[in-house]
């Protein structure tokens, strides 16, 4: 048995633990600079994490691309019609699937896919001492679980973003061919035509930061699970939702900081 | 079951701790714990759940921070040690698990290679091999190693966990209720795995349990931790010959062999 004695808080227990979260949050991000750079750098698992992430999304990606291109052309086409405008259809969605529903969507996705199997698996070595085990075998498991994997995320997030968009266009070009019939290259070149270097290293950029965030939110949750099974579920369910939130939040942070370098 | 047959050196103490004091909260778990594990020594830490057993060895091992005390392990102030210096107290010392903790992810020869690779960088593959073979037929699951640790039973599980420490070569043991969760005829296979680990390999080791039989027959004295203090350290029969309420108490409810 143990004795227990009243605890005063700062301010109040929820905005104390808050504050509490918010600093550890910090401490585990800043943390991920400070060995990033050091060795081991586990080069392997980066790789098998990449390879895992890549592969397991690769069909969703996909599937969803292909309809949020058909989807876009679809809704867009009406409005464009009405001003005899149809022709700038490729460069509208061109424009939309590139520098904002490329990205956008592959980060949703991987924070529901990815973010959520990175916070489940490690809540689950968390709760089951498996991260312990790694620590007393003089093992880092923050180098070995979390920087690996925020690696992987950091890396795979925008090459699947790339795709993403690639993908989303053709479906798009399968849409437009329908209606109007266009080669494959014409319909591209129209798409980028109106496609800056900015536009996509703006998108590559919020991609690498989507990525970043999945990775750091998802490996965070699953660090510091706690009770058993129910705080494995808890901490994949937080991964989700709050990399979401935040992705939200850089969109219109990135949009905004781009748009200031465009009247430069 | 087999006996321990053991050679203490009283000369040499390999775990000094001395008024520590550990709380989580408001939680007080540990209020001034003295202990010491000569080399050679098994000592079994019994005590009910939540008397803070598991911590006082989380604490030995650098997993926790204790708020006040002093915790000499091996001849090095266990808080004072980060980084390197904290890994290399570590690979000294082996941590076998309550639930073993064995990597889901790998199997049971990526599990025992896992440490070594990590460690040893210089070590060729057939030697990680040769070593995780060793390894494996000294805790009796030479057969094993393919398997993953969903398919192994309890008892493999436990027997993997202690197998995974002993790759590394510890001087100390500490076992966190190796026998819990068991049957009785499994919790003997493991008891005596204990003891020929302690004679194979000339650890120290600290046994927390709150298994009686497994106390008496693994441990040269036997320390009793009650509302965060010792209550009595000792043989197991100076232990249980005193009157003390609360030992008896403990004593009553277990079965003995």
């Amino acid at each position: 048995m143990s004795t227990t004695t009243a605890k005063k808080y700062i301010l109040s227990r929820r905005l104390d633990d808050y504050f509490t979260g918010v600093n550890s949050a910090l401490k585990f991000t800043g943390l991920f600079f400070k060995e990033v750079f050091k060795r081991p750098f586990h080069l392997r698992e980066v790789i098998n994490q990449s390879f895992e992430i890549g592969l397991k999304s690769l069909p969703l990606i996909s599937l969803t691309g292909f309809i949020v291109g058909i989807v876009f052309t679809k809704q867009s086409r009406p409005s464009l019609e009405d001003f005899g405008a149809t022709s700038w259809l490729p460069s509208l969605i061109g424009i939309a699937i590139v520098k904002a529903l490329g990205p956008l969507v592959t980060a949703l996705i991987c924070a529901g896919k990815v973010g959520s199997g990175i916070g489940a698996e490690l809540g689950s070595m968390k709760v089951t001492e498996q991260i312990d085990a790694m620590e007393v075998s003089a093992i880092n498991p923050y180098k070995y679980l979390v920087v690996t994997r925020v690696l992987a995320t950091t890396i795979t997030i925008p090459v699947l973003a790339l795709y993403c968009s690639f993908v989303a266009l053709y479906g798009s070009y399968l849409n437009v061919h329908a209606e109007e019939t266009s080669s494959l290259i014409s319909f591209y070149q129209s798409a980028f035509k109106t496609i800056s270097f900015l536009d996509i290293f703006t998108s590559v950029t919020k991609s690498i930061v989507f990525g970043f965030t999945i990775g750091i939110v998802g490996t965070y949750k699953g660090f510091n699970a706690t009770q058993g099974t129910r705080g494995v579920g808890r901490a994949a369910n937080q991964a989700v939702v709050l990399a979401m939130f935040l992705i939200f939040i850089e969109e219109v942070l990135i949009v905004q900081v781009a748009n200031w370098f465009r009247f430069f | 079951m087999k006996e321990l047959h053991n050679i203490i050196h009283k000369e040499e103490t390999v775990i000094s701790i001395t008024g520590l004091h550990k709380s989580f909260g408001d939680l007080h778990v540990l209020k001034g714990v003295d202990f010491n594990l000569f080399k050679g020594e098994n000592v079994a830490v019994l005590g009910k759940s939540g008397t803070g057993k598991s911590v006082l060895i989380k604490i030995i091992v650098g997993l926790l921070k204790r708020d006040e005390g002093e915790v000499i392990v091996l001849g090095q102030h266990v808080d004072q040690l980060v980084g390197k210096e904290l890994d290399a107290l570590r690979l000294r010392i082996g941590f076998s698990f309550q639930n073993s903790a064995l990597y889901d992810s790998m199997n049971v020869h990526q599990n025992l290679a896992f440490p070594l690779t990590m460690n040893i960088k210089t070590m060729s593959k057939a030697e990680v091999d040769y070593a995780v073979d060793e390894v494996l037929d000294s805790v009796g699951l030479a057969n094993k190693s393919k398997q993953m640790p969903s398919d192994l039973s309890g008892g493999q599980r436990k027997r993997i966990g202690i197998a995974r420490t002993l790759i590394l070569k510890p001087e100390i043991m500490l076992y966190d209720e190796p026998t819990s969760g068991l049957d009785p005829i499994t919790s003997a296979e493991i008891i005596d795995l204990i003891n020929e680990v302690q004679q194979k390999y000339n650890t120290s080791s600290v046994i927390i349990t709150h298994d009686l039989t497994c106390a008496k027959n693994t441990a040269n004295r036997i320390a009793m931790l009650h509302k965060g203090r010792f209550l009595k350290i000792g043989t197991f029969d100076e232990v249980f010959g005193t009157e003390n309420e609360q030992v008896q108490g403990f004593f009553n409810y277990n079965f003995i062999q």
